[in-house]
Order: structure tokens, then sequence, then C-alpha cells
């Protein structure tokens, strides 16, 4: 049985009928890492230790014939933005190259509940800002499907991982599209959850009222299963809201048909590469074909996504990253002589160039005469990219687009051009504005075999209904 | 040009960082590339539109309720240890670039 190409499901079974052992699925999965990961970089750290202590004790409960947890035995990856208890995050930055943190990020400590056994952190963008992966301070990563291009990012350690079945599993973390487009890239199923759905305690915080953490799987199930194991309100995070979670996995089997999807002109217009316009176009006719009714939708206000969201992010990144000045934690420059001196080399020589850029943006929109003009008028555009969904979805169940203009690019093709390297999220950067959930699976590949990604958004705290959607499509393709 | 020499140099005083002469330079470039694309904002009348800061006052409270009171779920007892034990001293000290046993040490701050 190869251990590295199973599914959750499969991989807890296995273990749990004593087919295999949750030490044997560590072992191979740290055994492909180590052939396969030197020219991919998808691993920051591995916590071996963590590993093999939790693969015994899924062993010794199958042994003892108990029934398993969700994900009993499961490998998974951890993107290095979410705190691991003495394991080394640096959320892809120099500045916390030598962080350890004391406690587990509530997501992580749930999925470990729930019988994961977690291999490493996953590379990514510094401070999950970017969106290929090349502004990790450490090593870029290259996609496996490609290894000429980016996997995608921010969490392009997370999609690439799970793409090359170094991990059953991963999480990411969404800002702007930071799971979806690298899921899209990778050719895989990435989710995020409503805002408010999955906790953020112990979360290098970005852009607070924008950051969400989801799963990276192999299928739309997978990410149902790690959905329901870390969802819910946590005391620890004042914004995860008080809503039930549902019983994702039996909504997955409900049928289709006569289910209203929305489809936005405004999400197919200029920028859209022809390959996947129609690779966009022939999954949403098959869904059709599965029952589905199209209705047609406007989102007017889509094409003031990415200039609102380049002042909210920044501006909230600029205030997040003000923690930042060497005393606690983190990097500290030497032979500094005063403190003022100490906070700016530090950050000087902790930050790379990109997220300088945007901490400089967003102090710059919050600043004393650009406030109103900038910041405040970014809210109110906010506003009305949030009425837009919200009058769509009196229509409609959920909202089918691209996830991406492009399929993956080269490294280096836009990595000189912070603006450009923005517009590769400008069909997901508006559900993270919005708070509502989206999901992006496969939908067909280009000329060159490189992925193809078909996002389904849905109302907020409605992920049954686009997991329902994002399953039947899958079963049918 | 919205963004001048003196706009990178107070801002980048206001951030706390140094920056070298060549970063200032491709500050000034980037930013206002940035703006120029940003000020499409302006295309749209929002004078009548309320901001929006979170979506957390939407989803999940009582609508019933007003203020802070819809997070009454959220709120709990002020005391010391009310959700989780507090980092033992050693562990909150222990990634500090620089501490005794007590505290954080940082340079003089004070000049006299």
């Amino acid at each position: 049985m190869d251990l590295t190409s199973l599914t959750i499901d499969a991989a807890r079974t296995a273990v749990q009928e004593r087919k295999a052992t949750a030490l044997a699925l560590v072992e191979d999965h740290y055994a492909r890492i180590q052939k396969e990961d030197g020219q991919i970089g998808a691993f920051l750290t591995l916590s071996k230790e963590r590993a093999l202590e939790q693969a015994d004790r899924i062993d010794r409960m199958a042994a003892e014939g108990k029934p398993l947890p969700p994900l009993g035995g499961v490998p998974v990856g951890i993107k290095d933005v979410m705190s691991t208890r003495g394991v080394r995050t640096t959320a892809g930055s120099k500045i916390l190259e030598k962080y350890i943190p004391p406690y587990d990020c509530t997501a992580v400590a749930r999925l470990e509940a729930a019988g994961a056994v977690v291999l490493g952190k996953m590379n990514c963008d510094e401070f999950a800002m970017g969106s290929s992966n090349e502004n990790s301070a450490y090593h870029p990563v290259r996609n496996p499907r490609d290894l000429s291009r980016v996997p995608g990012g921010s969490s392009g350690g997370s999609a690439a991982a799970v793409a090359a079945g170094m991990a059953v599993v991963t999480l990411g973390s969404d800002t702007g599209g930071s799971i979806r487009q690298p899921a899209s890239f990778c050719g895989e199923v990435g989710l995020m959850p409503t805002y408010g759905r999955v906790s953020r305690y112990g979360l290098i915080a970005f852009a607070s009222s924008l950051d969400h953490i989801g799963p990276l799987a192999k299928t739309v199930k997978d990410a149902a299963i790690v959905l329901r194991a870390i969802a819910g309100r946590d005391p620890m995070d004042a914004t995860s809201a008080e809503v039930p979670v549902p019983d994702y996995i039996a909504e997955l089997e409900k049928p289709v048909r006569g289910m209203k999807l929305g489809v936005a002109k405004e999400y197919f217009g200029e920028g859209l590469d022809e390959e996947v316009r129609l690779a966009v176009e022939s999954a949403i006719e098959k869904l059709k074909v599965l029952g589905c009714e199209i209705v047609p939708v406007s989102l007017p206000h889509t094409p003031y996504a990415i200039p609102t969201y380049y002042l909210i992010a920044t501006a909230e990144a600029s205030s997040n990253l003000a923690r930042y000045d060497g005393v606690r934690y983190g990097h500290r420059a030497k032979g500094v002589k005063t403190l003022s001196e100490m906070y700016r080399r530090s950050r000087d020589e902790g930050f790379g160039a990109e997220v300088k850029r945007r901490i400089m943006l967003g102090t710059y929109a919050l600043s004393a005469g650009y406030y109103d003009a900038y910041y405040l008028k970014a809210q109110k555009v906010r506003t009305l990219l949030a009425r837009d969904f919200e009058q769509a979805f009196q229509k409609v169940d959920v909202i089918v687009t691209p996830t991406s203009p492009t399929a993956a690019f080269r490294l280096g093709e836009k990595s000189n051009n912070p603006l450009a390297m923005y517009l590769a999220d400008i069909y997901t950067v508006t559900a993270d504005l919005a708070g509502i959930p989206g999901i992006s699976i496969p939908c067909g590949q280009t000329k060159e075999k490189l992925p193809i990604g078909l996002q389904i958004l849905g109302k907020h705290f409605d992920e049954a209904t686009i997991l329902r959607v994002a399953n039947a499509y899958e079963k049918a393709s | 040009m919205k963004v001048t020499e003196e706009d990178v140099n107070y801002v980048a005083d206001l951030a706390n960082l140094d920056l070298t002469g060549e970063e200032r330079i491709g500050m000034l470039r980037d930013l206002n590339s940035i703006l120029d694309y940003i000020d499409r904002l302006n295309e749209l009348d929002t004078s009548n539109v309320p901001p929006m800061a979170q979506v957390s006052d939407k989803y999940g409270v009582d609508q019933a309720k007003q203020g802070s009171d819809r997070f009454a779920y959220a709120s709990r007892e002020d005391i010391v240890e009310g959700l989780r034990k507090s980092l033992p001293h050693e562990e909150a000290l222990a990634n500090a670039p620089d501490a005794d046993e007590h505290f954080f040490r940082v340079p003089k701050v004070i000049e006299r």
C-alpha cells in the first residue's frame, strides 16, 4: 500500500484495521519529504518528536481496539503562521527565525485532538504577504506540477505538500486568497471558512478583520472532515462566532438538483486567461447537467476589491506588526545604543521587502491627513462589496467563479512588480472582505498541464452548501 | 506623484523603520504606483455609505441587542486565571533576546 497517496478516511481506516500503523504513515511521509522536498521546499521545520509521540498514542488506541477519532493517525502539515508549542514558528520571516511558541494555536490543538499527526511547519510568504511564496525569507516553494512555476501563495508550502504526497492534508490561512489560490495552482481543494467559523487564537496576525484558517486537501470530503474538527466557538478568540457547527460530512451527499448557481459577469472580464475561462465555463455546464439552475447575478463593485483590500489589509498589518520590536521575542539588532535605534534596526534587519512595503502603505493610509481619503474610504467600499453579495445571495445559493485569472505563473515572472502580483488575488479578495466562505476545487488543466481552479462562494456560515456543490462536481468529474 | 520623499521619511519614522537610501527610492516608486491604482476608489460616491470595520457584528450575535451587548457570549469575568493559566515567568522570558531572571532588558531609555 502506498501510504502517501491516501485520503483521510483511507489512512484512518488503515490504522484502525491494523493494515498499517500510524508510525508507518509518519515514516513513509518523512521518507517522501526526504526524497522530494529538496527540490520543492514546502517544509521549514519538521516536528519529528511530536509526530512520533502522537503516532504512538494512536497506534496504542488502535491496538486496544478503540475507535479512532476522525483524523486518527493522519499526517498533516501546518502553515508556519500557526503557533505550535515547542516547535519553531517563523511566519516565513527572519524576524521570528528562533521563535519557539509557548502555546498551541487552537486549530492545531483541535486537529491533534482529532487524532492528526503534525509532521512539521509549512513554508509560506513572509507573514502570509504574497501570492507566489517567493516572499518567504527562507526559500521559495516550487509547484510540484511544474518545478519552474510557483505554487501560489501565501500558503504555498501547504499546497505543494498535499500535491506532492508529503502530507495527507494541511492547514493554511487566507487573508486575500492565500488558501484558495495555491490550491488552484497545485490542483487540489482549498477551503476558506466563514469569518468567525474557525478560531484564530495562536495564528500570527496579518490583518485581523480578514484572516481565516482552513484546510488544503486532496478531496472535498477531506476538507469537510478537517473543517468539522477545527470549527466552532473558542473562548480564547473573541471573534470566533457562537454558531452551531453542522455535520459537514453528512451534508456532503445531499443532492444539488434544483440548487441555484449564481454566475457574475464581473468575474469573467478583462485579464481572465482564455483557457481558464473555458475550463470554468465547462465546469458550470457540468453543474447544470447535475441539475443546478444557472442564474446571472451582478457584483458591480468587484473592480474595486483589490484597491480596497490593499488599503485595509496593509493598515491592519501595519498595526499588527508593530509588536515586532526586539524586546520580548524575535530578532534584535546587535550593537545598538538607544531603545529607538534598537526598534528601527531590529525591524529593518528582520523584515523583508514586501513586508516593509505593506507596513509603509498601511501606515501611510492611517496617517493624519490621509485616514479619510484612504482607510475610511476603503471601509466604505467594503460595505458596498458586502452588499453586492447580500443582494446576489437573495437570488442564489452559491456563486461560481474562476479562483484565479491564470494558472500557475513562473518563478520571477511577477516578483519585481508588486501591483501585478496583487492582481493575482482579484477573484479571491472579495470573499475575505465580505467574510463569506469560499472553496477552490480542480476543474481541468491548461494545454501545458497546469491545474485550473473553480471557486464556489457561499452565504455566511453556509460552508455545508459550498461543500455539497463541490462534492457533486468532484464526483461527476 | 502623490507621495514625496518627505512623506516616505515621515511614514518610515512612524513605522519605526530606518530603510536604506535604496529602499527609500524603491518605496517612493512602489507607493506611488500602488496609490495611483487605488485612486479608482474615488470613482465611487460613498458619502451615504457607512464604513465596515468587521463582519463579526452581523453574524452569530443577538440582533435584538445593541452595541457590545450583542457580544455578551464573548465576555467573561475579569479574573487573573479566567480561561487558562498564565505562562510561567521563565517561559514568558524564554524567547527574549535579552533578559535577566525577572525582566526583559533593553538599552537605556532615559539619557541624562
